[in-house]
């Protein structure tokens, strides 16, 4: 008898090309609708078709958000999914898949046999090989039937009732099959369903954050394609006609930035979305944006660098980048959203900060936050007031009029009586080019002035635990949140909790205070801990240990609490 | 018609230009033709980049967004599409306009946003102290190329034509009302214009003098077809003879803030949609 119960760890791997993700997708939906807590999160090779691919969805008991590298089920595609994934499939994974395709001539290979060639000529189009997959793994699992069938009604009834006939008998062959699998090997899967769940809603990192910038009024994108980063681009696309956004794909990062700062001197309010290395063109804009105090949003989709690095994988080592992107000094704030909830929110604040600041603000995601899917409650999406905070001008209106909180009322060209003139070059009051020290001094500090209101209105950190009980403290932002909540849970240790940052710069004052005393351990995707040396800098802290990664994979639930257990 | 004096700035404004500079013409020009068309200075703006040239809009009463070197256009794009009511202008010099921001060049052309690009061509680099420009002719001799340019001449009009501007023009600041005329011509368009203006560098460009421009350049007669490309481009590519005045024109073509958007109210006016998030929203089921 093979229990498996609570938490399941179900990873499909394939070539590109092969359905893989077709598979996921359709799975994933189902799933969620049939109750289940999902979590899915990618790997995948940067080419368009070949090599190996794998997607892990898990399905546990409590909402969960984190990869684990265990591997219970796996569905194989190819003869390359078993060598690719060697290092994560124990005595205890159960092998999928159609045995010739799999295993080859392999010797040591025990897959379970699922004939997908066969079912394909009895369904007559390999194309149902698909939903005859996700028919066997809901087969296993013992899942509503029914669920799956009207999903693929509603999915397929625009292509006609052929198509969804035959789709329900793909998948009702699969289901058979899968069940006919899990009495023949002993197969048991015990997990708890949530009524709850099945009226969630069902995101991706991407998807999130691109519902957050609509939510946040944004009515104008700019970019140049580049992975992780090009999804919020696709987004906005796709919903450009119904949200009046319009869309411009860029010949370069440079015209992309210089195009948004354009877009928002004339009254859109707009974003540009990037990855490391189209964000390294953009930088002059980022200075740019300092001086003539023009807001502008930018996401950044990190990946591992340097250069073309691993165009499609993951890391967090572009806080430095954007910390000081950019000559000279000025005002700027860095989101780093860790959970749907928070990239939704995280959109909106960035507008609603640039705009009323008029600075440079970025959002800094990262490949496994993009692509991962997890289910959350609709009302975890929270509405922010959307502001704007355009004036209509009067008659010697000055654009950058010196005042108490830096904040300069800003008009737009064409609304009002006034001329809006902005100026790369140090300027006076009029937005005209100044070469008097006293000005620049002037200008320079009511620039500053600015970072005083944007650190007042700094998200605090989300504390997991008791924060104020614990001796050691986990720091983390952006993308690990859920895996050390999971961890922390997992290791049950009193004197341990963490501390996620979503907003990384500028730091609240507070905070400092929650950090002092304590042993602090800070867990990111980098090499050189840049968050662990912002938090030395900004609030002298000492930092006792990192836990650091930098292999183009996320961290693992079952490394950190292999590294949490050893802290002391 | 408007007073061209409402786009002076006050009197005593310093100016960065040296005494003599082809760029005083310019501006005068762009005032007239302002005046003339009746755009008030709240409807236009002037987008610039860096160098003598993309100081003009710090001379003349209207909106500006003085940037970065060689990213006039981008800006000027995005002006025009969140708010298509403005006059939107694109000025500054050939080193900022082909050699830094050469690919915006090219891609603003292929978009054909309904902007006006005049470049003031002074075929040098004056700024920075008398370097080659991708306008200098070859073999001029310049502090960092001591025996000469060596490599190829730019030729803004060929390029221009080729990506199909629908409006390319050469224009000499020596004469006042013919150039008025073609920027006249070029803000009316609709579509892209380009307006190469020759401009005398009197510092550093001993080469291409006033005089030189006279002798090079003839204006293209009332016998010339605007709308034969392949003529326009036999023109464009003498560089023996300079052919002055509107060498190519061709109308209805689409601009891209039609192309990329609805309406053209300014995109600031536009209501946020509640109802179509909240749809959205539940796709995600």
């Amino acid at each position: 008898m093979k229990r498996f119960s609570g938490d399941i760890s179900l990873v499909l791997g394939g070539a590109a090309g092969m359905g893989v993700q077709t598979v996921e997708a359709l799975l994933v939906q189902v799933l969620k609708r049939e109750g289940y807590h999902v979590f899915a999160s990618k790997e995948y090779m940067s080419r368009i078709r070949g090599g190996s691919n794998s997607t892990e969805i898990r399905l546990t008991d409590k909402k969960r958000s984190a990869f684990v590298k265990r591997i219970d089920f796996l569905f194989a595609m190819d003869k390359d999914v078993i060598p690719h994934l060697k290092g994560r499939i124990s005595k205890e994974t159960i092998v999928l898949g159609e045995r010739e395709k799999v295993c080859g001539a392999a010797p040591e290979c025990h897959a379970i046999d699922i004939p997908f060639t066969r079912f394909a000529n009895e369904l007559g189009n390999p194309l149902y090989t698909s939903t005859v997959a996700v028919g066997v793994a809901l087969g296993i699992l013992r899942a509503d039937e029914g669920v799956f069938e009207n999903y693929l009604r509603e999915h397929f009834a625009r292509k006609g009732e052929e198509v969804v006939k035959k789709n329900i008998e793909a998948a009702e062959k699969g289901y058979a099959f899968g069940k006919h699998i899990a009495y023949h090997e002993g197969i048991e899967v015990r997990l708890t369903k949530s009524k709850a769940v099945e009226s969630e809603i069902l995101l991706d990192g991407t998807e999130a954050l691109g519902l957050g910038v609509l939510a946040a009024g944004c009515n104008y994108i700019s970019s140049y394609p580049m992975s992780p980063g090009t999804g919020l681009l696709t987004f906005l696309a796709e919903h450009s006609k119904d949200f009046g956004v319009v869309v411009d794909q860029a010949e370069d990062e440079i015209a992309a930035i210089n195009q948004g700062l354009g877009a928002w001197y004339a009254g859109a309010r707009a974003i540009v979305t990037t990855s490391g290395g189209g964000f390294d063109l953009m930088v002059e804009g980022v200075s740019l944006s300092g001086i003539i105090e023009t807001p502008i949003v930018v996401h950044v989709g990190q990946r591992p660098g340097p250069a073309t690095g691993l165009p499609t994988r993951t890391e967090q080592a572009d806080l430095n980048l954007v910390l000081y992107a950019g000559h000279g000094e000025f005002p700027r704030a860095i989101f780093t959203p860790g959970t749907g909830e928070e990239a939704f929110l995280i959109a909106q604040q960035a507008f609603y900060i640039a705009d009323k600041y008029q600075v440079p603000v970025f959002i800094l995601t990262d490949q496994y936050f993009l692509d991962s899917v997890r289910s959350f409650k609709e009302n975890g999406l929270q509405k922010i007031q959307s502001e704007n905070f355009i004036i209509e001008t009067k008659a010697g209106y000055k654009r950058y009029a010196i005042t108490a909180d830096g904040v300069s009322p800003r008009g737009v060209p064409g609304y009002g009586d006034g001329l809006v003139g902005i100026d790369s070059d140090e300027h006076d009051e009029d937005a005209h080019i100044t070469e008097s020290a006293k000005m620049r001094v002037l200008m320079h500090e009511k620039r500053w002035r600015k970072m005083e209101g944007v650190r007042d209105e700094a998200f605090l950190p989300t504390e997991i635990g008791d924060v104020a009980r614990a001796d050691i403290i986990i720091v983390s932002w952006g993308s690990n949140r859920g895996v050390i909540e999971e961890a922390l849970e997992m290791v049950k240790r009193d004197d341990v909790a963490g501390l996620h940052f979503h907003q990384v710069y500028p730091l609240p004052k507070k905070v400092k205070k929650l950090l002092m005393k304590k042993k602090i351990v800070v867990l990111e995707n980098n090499f050189s801990g840049q968050f662990t040396n912002l938090l030395k800098l900004e609030y002298g802290v000492k930092i006792t240990d990192t836990i650091l990664k930098y292999d183009g994979d996320p961290f693992s639930v079952e490394e950190v609490v292999e590294k949490l257990k050893a802290i002391s | 018609m408007i007073d061209k004096k409402l786009y002076d700035m006050p009197q005593g404004t310093d100016m960065a230009w040296c005494p003599g500079c082809g760029n005083f013409p310019i501006l005068n020009i762009v005032k007239m033709a302002f005046a003339e068309l009746d755009i008030k200075p709240q409807d236009a703006v002037i987008c610039s980049g860096i160098g003598q040239a993309a100081k003009t809009p710090h001379y003349l009463r209207v909106n500006y967004f003085n940037g970065l070197h060689g990213r006039a256009l981008p800006p000027a794009i995005a002006i025009k599409v969140t708010n298509p009511k403005l006059t939107v202008i694109a000025e500054s010099g050939d080193g900022d306009t082909y050699g830094e921001g050469g690919n915006h060049f090219m891609h603003t052309i292929r978009r054909n946003p309904d902007i006006t690009n005049i470049v003031h061509d002074n075929m040098i680099y004056g700024l920075t102290k008398g370097q080659a420009s991708p306008t200098s002719e070859k073999g001029m001799k310049n502090p960092i190329q001591k025996e000469g340019v060596i490599v190829e001449q730019f030729n803004p009009l060929a390029v221009a034509l080729s990506l199909d501007a629908t409006f390319v023009a050469r224009a000499f600041t020596g004469d006042i009302l013919q150039t008025k005329d073609i920027i006249k011509a070029a803000i009316l368009h609709k579509g892209y214009a380009l307006v190469d203006v020759f401009q005398p560098c009197v510092v550093y460009n001993k080469q291409n003098t006033y005089q030189w421009f006279k002798e090079k350049g003839y204006y293209v007669d009332g016998s010339h077809d605007k709308t034969d490309k392949m003529k326009a481009m036999e023109l464009a590519f003498d560089l023996e003879r300079l052919a002055l005045g509107i060498i190519y024109q061709r109308e209805g073509k689409p601009t891209y803030e039609t192309l990329v958007r609805e309406g053209s109210e300014p995109l600031y006016e536009k209501s946020f949609d509640k109802a179509a998030l909240e749809n959205l929203i539940d796709t995600y089921k």
